[in-house]
């Protein structure tokens, strides 16, 4: 099976040869079919480069390392990490004029476990039709709604618009408007859910997700917006870096903080939920500051706009006092 | 901390950071005053109350603190011209995820001290330690570890 669209493979060929490119980040196939892997390609081996509905992780992180290597390098982007990429360029983190952006198309990523959870294992082949998936395995073709086996990240989809680019792979689909999709609109949901419950309701809910975390640091690392050469939790003297994982605060802490510290740079990519080995919902915190951040200090979109302020790194003088947290209706 | 066994009553640990132009100020003319506070109320110094990172608070918590108070300059009054209305958008958001949390509402608190406000300094934290004094001993966010 084809597991890349001649369009980018050609474009990208084309920006190798004509020595727009040296070098072009992409994905290749690992030791499974759903599971690919980032790499880079120069011209010999571009025939290995994949780009389908497994490929779901975002990769603008790369270009922090790649751009600031000798040479131009193509950066395939899917909309919602142009949204990362544009965030990174904003705090100088990116060199742009050693990358050459090409938005690739998206039509939402497949999660491998979820499938697996429907009976749907063995993958050898994938391709979307419509609605449905159908997927191929070593048991014979199986198929099933797409929706259910979409990554979280996907569920609310910001929409398919590339906020930045230099070309586009397919140029007829893209939309004229950045953020049209409902789901989009709905990403609060749960965490109003959790609003109205109980303080201890709330305790016990994340005691419950947040004293699974084995501190892989897996989620710190993919983030796009935590790229600090040196964290806080690196620092051994801290004592963070311990692996207690006793009924104890010291989980809770890790997490809060490092939604804290993406806090008003998170653009709701939503890989830390989607790289958890533990299957934390982690976007839960970073979306609260989200929450928080449009509701108190205005509507804000990391990454949408390179030119605007950042709700931390501003102020207005009629802010809210702290002691609002605590008056207002929503949370009890 | 260690609760005092003898007696069983509770005495909450407050940690209370104390911008060096102001409130620090307001504390000392609190004590010229002969006005007094309770002496639960530990004061660290600190440059200015944007000085305070999150980290600070949620280590405080963690190593036996029952409550945190941060006292910084009026809005307007930073001796760093904005770092009070820095500190003011973090701490909001800092406060709204540890309800989000789960943690108990008024643990933590923003005052605005200036350094004629003795008197304000010393009522403030009268209030706040009755306040925790009811919420009773932090066992939410402590850490098992840190307790001696």
């Amino acid at each position: 099976m084809q597991r890349i669209s001649e369009e980018i493979l050609s474009k990208c060929r084309a920006l190798l040869e004509d020595g727009t490119a040296d070098r072009v980040m992409g994905w290749e196939n690992g030791e499974f079919y759903y599971d690919v892997t980032p790499a880079v390609f120069t011209k010999d081996n571009l025939d290995n480069m994949i780009y389908d509905d497994f490929c779901a992780s975002n990769q603008s992180k790369y270009f922090i390392l790649e751009s600031k290597k000798e040479g131009k390098i193509v950066a395939l982007l899917k909309p919602c990490d142009t949204y990362s990429f544009n965030q990174l360029l904003k705090e100088n983190r990116i060199n742009r004029d050693n990358v050459y952006v090409l938005g690739i198309p998206c039509d939402g990523k497949i999660d491998v476990q979820k499938a697996a959870l429907l009976g749907i294992k063995g993958i050898t082949g994938v391709k979307s039709v419509g609605d449905e998936v159908v997927f191929e395995t070593i048991y014979g073709e199986k198929s099933c709604a797409k929706k259910d086996v979409l990554f979280e990240k996907c569920m609310s989809c910001k929409g398919k618009k590339h906020m930045i680019y230099d070309a586009l792979s397919n140029e007829e689909q893209e939309p004229e408007t950045a953020i049209a999709n409902e789901d989009f609109g709905n990403r609060f949901a749960y965490i109003e859910n959790l609003e109205h419950m109980t303080p201890d309701e709330r305790f016990d809910f994340w005691r419950g997700e947040l004293s699974r975390c084995i501190r892989c640091n897996a989620c710190r690392n993919v983030c796009p917006a935590c790229s600090c050469l040196t964290c806080v939790f690196d620092n051994p003297k801290s004592g963070v870096d311990s692996k207690a994982n006793t009924d104890d605060f010291e989980e809770n802490l890790f997490h809060i903080i490092r939604a804290f510290h993406v806090a008003g740079r998170c653009t709701d990519c939503g890989e830390c939920t989607r790289v958890c080995p533990q299957n934390i919902p982690l976007h839960l915190l970073n979306r609260k500051f989200i929450k928080d951040i449009n509701e108190l200090y205005g509507e804000y979109q990391a990454g949408a706009d390179i030119e605007l302020g950042m709700p931390l790194t501003s102020y207005t003088k009629q802010d809210a006092e702290p002691s609002i947290v605590y008056e207002r209706g929503g949370n009890k | 901390m260690q609760i005092n066994e003898n007696n069983k009553e509770f005495k909450p640990l407050i940690v209370a950071f104390c911008c060096n132009w102001c409130s620090y100020a307001g504390a000392d003319l609190a004590g010229s005053s002969r006005l007094s506070y309770p002496a639960n109320v530990k004061v660290i110094r600190v440059p200015c109350s944007c000085r305070v990172n999150p980290m600070f608070i949620l280590r405080a918590f963690q190593r036996g603190a029952d409550g945190v108070i941060i006292a910084g300059c009026h809005p307007g009054d930073c001796h760093y011209t904005s770092g009070n209305y820095f500190a003011r958008r973090r701490m909001t958001l800092l406060f709204s995820m540890l309800d989000y949390m789960g943690i108990e509402k008024g643990r933590t608190r923003v005052e605005w001290i200036s350094a004629a406000e003795g008197a304000k300094f010393s009522a403030t934290m009268n209030e706040f330690v009755e306040t925790i004094h009811n919420l009773g001993p932090n066992k939410k966010l402590e850490d098992l570890r840190c307790k001696e």
